[in-house]
Formats: structure tokens, sequence, C-alpha cells
């Protein structure tokens, strides 16, 4: 096996154009993702939280490249992938896959289950008829499902068995690399569980890596080895699972893990203060993005970015009060 | 006059489905105090958002009905009052407020109007008293530069804001009941802890009764002082948030409590298994005759299989629909 990460984003940046039309000019650029810098173990859950309009699903889909960079690189185990050929992109898809949200918009309503969980491999090399079946049972049984299920439609089954398709079919080409956005963000409490579990088999069975993309950060800290936050497009703090909720060191962290309402109520949760809401990434503040809210700002975040830096081992921030110190 | 504001008692409510009829809500009873917070939590489908809608006769005719049951509010059956009457408890003795606020607020109204209108409707203000009313109320809900926010459109407000916009239209009237559907779940996590804070603020102001519907036992932890748990239309737990959190007796509850991730589980360890409940609820149009969580319970015998179990008490307050009550043994042996 080859050295290296397996993933390895730098300087990532994805700029969109405002407005425009088929005549008109755009007027502006939005950076959903900014400067992003990291880079993902083989057999290593990274998870990337945030909330709404962060940039985490941007990135997702950057590092499937589904969508081209404005600046910076993607490796995915030591080749940047923008500067494969057609063929040798084709090859890298079956890689990575991905596995979406919402499992009802993510599925054909109209295709069988058998189809739908082998049509990645399908789209690599033909595959005679008995053989996509087995192939198709194989996945099914892998992800908890039943080979009588392999005729039936989407519409039968319910979202955490709609959920357990999605990750067949990822599975299908055996992949290294699973990008999951938000996978169970859709689901009840009980069979989030079950999925989640899912996840951790199935990364150990086919030594998988993840990058899991999600808002819920009990889930996070759950399922991930290390988890990134993210703010306005840009990774604010990186830290070990271990101590993430613990000891964040950002002052935007702190809120996040504050903010969590806790399911015992013997421990109230008292959230911090934070101003107001997320700014427009049309228009961010200067300085870091999020001193108009931060309780502890002072005059040099209002006038220069703070890079992320590592403050204790394996834990960086990005934020001026952290230039070794704690909260 | 008795000391409860609101008082449901056998509730059934139909759904007449091409596939079936789906019993929604299938025999729940519970009240509420004055100044009470209850929460009602459950999965997708366990009937909690149609016990709210029948509250207020909101419930889509057809294919729902209201099978049988009654709701009496401040002692008069809800269920039993014509329309007329109705749009005069709704917003004014009863409000309620949605997941999604895009969806509850009118996309062509500016904002003031909309909030001033109950006091309109309900309380016979002119247009400006009410206005001005509202200005006050947008103020106290928190919006910035309020009174110059009274022409916006809720277009021009983040989620945030916008359900602080429905809180101020359902107070104004100062209700006795505020009815909240998860009121925070598509909001981002700070955002949520603001609005929870607001509504427990307001409610405590105005002495209001708060019936807050959730999936979120993370939620209800922190806002609530009583629980009901429901599962397939029915309640299978009920009691006091301490009790329900420290010592859950139905087998649901537990479930429930233990497939939970929870924030700082992983100081000093690595990843331990999350408590699955196996297998998916059953389809509302499926009948069945014994407990409803059988499949899926680790404990079931024979008799959850054969026969209905009641809610019974736990110890006082507290009640569980599970025949583990009277064959404690069974928990021991399986468990």
């Amino acid at each position: 096996m080859a050295e290296g990460p397996l993933l390895k984003v730098s300087h990532l940046v994805k700029e969109f154009p405002l407005g425009g039309g088929m005549f008109a000019r755009p007027h502006g650029r939005v950076r959903a993702v900014d400067e992003v810098s990291f880079d993902v173990s083989r057999g290593e859950t990274f998870a990337l939280v945030g909330e709404s309009g962060c940039g985490k699903t941007t990135l997702g889909r950057l590092i499937l490249g589904l969508i081209e960079p404005s600046g910076g690189d993607i490796e995915f185990d030591g080749q940047n992938i923008w500067s494969l050929s057609r063929n040798q992109m084709r090859r890298l898809r079956r890689r990575m896959q991905i596995i979406f949200q919402d499992p009802y918009a993510s599925l054909d309503p109209r295709m069988k289950v058998e189809a739908i969980v082998t049509e990645p491999l399908y789209a690599i090399q033909h595959l005679p008829n008995n053989q996509r079946r087995e192939v198709a049972a194989e996945l099914l049984e892998k992800v908890g499902l039943q080979p009588v299920d392999l005729d039936k439609y989407p519409h039968e089954f319910s979202g955490g068995q709609r959920q357990r398709i999605g990750i067949a079919r990822a599975l299908c080409v055996r992949p290294e690399l699973i990008v999951a956005d938000e996978p169970v963000s859709a689901l009840d409490v009980s069979i989030q569980a079950q999925v989640i579990n899912l996840m951790a088999d199935l990364k150990q069975e086919f030594n998988l890596s993840y990058v899991f993309i999600s808002h819920d950060l009990s889930v996070v800290e759950h399922i991930s080895d290390r988890i990134a936050v993210m703010y306005l497009g840009r990774i604010i703090e990186l830290a070990p699972a271990e101590s993430f909720s613990v000891s964040p060191r950002h002052p935007y962290t702190a809120a996040l893990v504050r903010a969590v309402p806790m399911p015992d109520p013997h421990r109230k949760t008292a959230p911090i203060h934070i101003e107001g809401d997320v700014p427009s990434p049309i228009d961010p503040p200067p300085g870091c993005a999020f001193h108009p809210r931060c309780p502890h700002a002072f005059k040099r975040c209002r006038a220069e970015q703070p890079l992320l830096v590592e403050v204790t081992a394996q834990h960086f921030v990005a934020c001026w009060l952290n230039k070794g110190k704690g909260l | 006059m008795n000391d409860k504001l609101l008082d449901i008692k056998e509730l059934r409510v139909n759904f007449h489905l091409p596939e079936g009829t789906a019993r929604a809500v299938d025999g729940i009873s519970f009240d509420l105090a004055p100044g009470e917070t209850l929460g009602l939590v459950g999965e997708s489908g366990c009937g909690k958002s149609v016990t709210a809608l029948s509250i207020l006769s909101l419930i889509p005719s057809p294919p729902g009905r209201i099978a049988s049951g009654s709701i009496q509010f401040e002692n008069q059956n809800l269920l039993g009052l014509n329309s007329e009457k109705l749009r005069r408890i709704r917003g004014r003795d009863i409000s309620m407020i949605f997941q999604e606020p895009m969806t509850s607020l009118n996309p062509v109204l500016p904002i003031g109007r909309q909030v001033a209108e109950p006091l309109i409707v309900h309380k016979g203000y002119s247009k400006s008293d009410a206005l001005a009313e509202a200005a006050g109320w947008l103020e106290r809900v928190k919006i910035p530069a309020a009174r110059k926010r009274l022409g916006d459109y809720p277009h021009q407000l983040s989620g945030g804001m916008r359900q602080r916009v429905m809180i101020a239209m359902a107070m104004i009237c100062r209700p006795k009941m505020l009815i909240a559907d998860e009121p925070t779940t598509a909001l981002d996590v700070t955002i949520q802890a603001q609005i929870l804070a607001l509504m427990l603020e307001l409610k405590a102001e105005l002495n209001t009764s708060l019936l807050l519907i959730t999936h979120d036992l993370g939620v209800v932890a922190q806002i609530a002082t009583r629980v009901l748990v429901m599962y397939a239309g029915q309640i299978v737990e009920e009691g006091c948030i301490a009790d329900i959190f420290d010592q859950p007796f139905h087998p649901y509850t537990q479930g429930l409590l233990k497939a939970m991730p929870r924030l700082g589980d992983r100081l000093g360890g690595g990843a331990t298994r999350l408590n699955e409940i196996p297998g998916t609820v059953p389809p509302m149009t499926e009948r069945i005759i014994g407990c409803k969580f059988a499949d899926r319970c680790s404990y079931a015998f024979e008799t959850c299989r054969e026969q209905q179990p009641e809610l019974f008490q736990i110890r006082p307050g507290q009640h569980a629909r599970c025949w583990l009550k009277h064959h404690p043994e069974r928990r021991r042996r399986n468990g």
C-alpha cells in the first residue's frame, strides 16, 4: 500500500459567481470554500461540521471532483485529481463514492433495488445479468437487507432502509473513500443508531475512510477520529474527536458545543450568548469572520485574519486568542 | 372549574387512505395545567403532530377524521365547536407555531402586518394601534432595528428571525396556551438555543402553557417539566422529566435514550457502539392486537403479543404501557 494520506486537500478555494443569468454579467463572487487544507489517512473518519451555509457540502463535492475548484489542490492517493485524463479520472471515481442526506431524493423511484445498487459498477464495466444479481444480493446482505428486496422499488422501503440501499450503492465498486453528506440527519434516533453502527462496521470490514459531513455535533463526535469545524468557508478548528467537546479552543466551537441541548434534565445547558446570525458570505467581515459575533473579539480580530495553527498536539485553531493558550 | 387548562380524553384520529384506515392517533389522553410545559416526543409518524393539529381542528379532512374522544379546553369541548367559535379561539386563546416558518408566514405581506393581524381580528384594534403594538413585540422577540423592519417581507429575514416573527405573532394576544410543533428543528444549533431561551422567557412572563412537540430528547430535557413519549399513535410512557430520563420504564423509552450519541461520551475512550432498536415502526394501517412495540422489543413474551397493555402506574406520576410492570422477572431474564 502506498505511503502518505489517502486524501490531501491544500489551499482549496471555491468561488461562485453571484447573480448574472443568460445575458446579465455576474456582479460579484461568493467564496463558499476559502483556503481549506487538511488530509485524511487510510481508515480514518474525518468530520466536517458547521451550520448551514458554512461550505461543508461544497467542500464534499470538491473532494469528489464533482465541481471544479477555483484554486488549490486535491490529491487522492498522491495524484492531483484535476491533472488526470478523462480515463484516469474514470478509474479514480470508483475509488471514491458518496452517500447523500435525503434517502428519498437520492434513489430513482423507477429503478428496482438491484439496478440501483449495481449502477456504479455498470458505469464501469458491463456485467452479465446473473452476475449483476449476485453482486447486488451480496451488497444487500452487507447492509442488512434481504435478497427478496432486490426486486422492490424504493417506495416500498422506510427512510432507514433506503439509506441502507444508498450505502450499498456506494459500496458497490469497493471504494476506499466515502464522502457521507449528512447521512443520518433525515433519520429518526432509533434508525440513526442502526445506520451509524452499520457505517462503523463497514468501515472495519472494507478498511474505508470517511469524510463525514454533518451539523450534528453529538453524532460527529461519536463516529469520527478527527473533527474540523467550518465557519464561512474556512476551517476554524481541527481537533481529535476525544478532545473536541471537552476542550474547544475557538469561541465559535465553544458556543456550538454549549448550545447542544443535553438529554439530561439535571445538566441544564448554559448556552454562550453569541450575537445574531452568521454573516453573509457575499460580504464577509474583515479580519476573523467570527469577530462580529464573538464575545472575546479585540482589535486584532477586526483587522487581521487568523490562520490555523497547532496549539497543542494535533489540535489546530484559527483564533487570535489561541496563540498557545486556551479560552 | 377544574385546574386543567386542556384535558384530552381517548382521542382517536383516523386517516382514510386507499391502503386502509391509518390510526394516526389511537386513544390518547393527557392534560395540561396552566403555565405547564409538556413535552410530546416520538419519532416520525408516531402521531404527535396529528395530536397537536386535532386540538385546533386543523386535521386535513378528508382523509383525516377525528373518530372519537374529547378535547376540553377551559371546560368546553373544542371538538363540538363550529368553525366560527373555533376561529375565535385560534390565535387568541391557543396559538401554534410550526417547524418551517417560511411556509407559515405569508410571503406577500409585510411582517408588521402579519404580526399585527391577530390584534385586529381578535381584539378589535385599529390598524395603526395594532402596528404600533406589533413593533413593540418584534422588539420583544429581539429582532434588531424592529421598527424599521415592519415593512420587511419574510424572504428578507433569516430562518431564526422568521421564527422570532412567528413567536411574536403567536404571543401577541397573550394566549393561554402555545402549541409549538418542532419549533427549532429547521434551525442551526446556536439559533435553536436562542429561540428556546426566548420561548421560555415569554412563557414565564405571560404564564402561558406550552405543549412542545419534538423528536429531540435533548430539547425536551432542557425545556419541559413533564413528558409524554408516543409510539405508533399511543402514549407508551409519561412522567416528569427527572423520572423519564433517570428511570425510564418502557423498553422503547430506554432504547431511545440509549440510541442517542451524547456529547462528551468520547472522553477517556474510543467510540462505543450505539444501542439500536431493531426493525421499524409498524405501518399505521396494520391492526396490531397486542403491544405495538412487541416486534421490536427484546423482552417481548406471549402476553405482549396477545393483549394490549394499559398505561400502568410505575410510580406516582409515571405511567408506562408495558406488561413488564406485572412480569418484572422477564426483564431480568433477558436484560
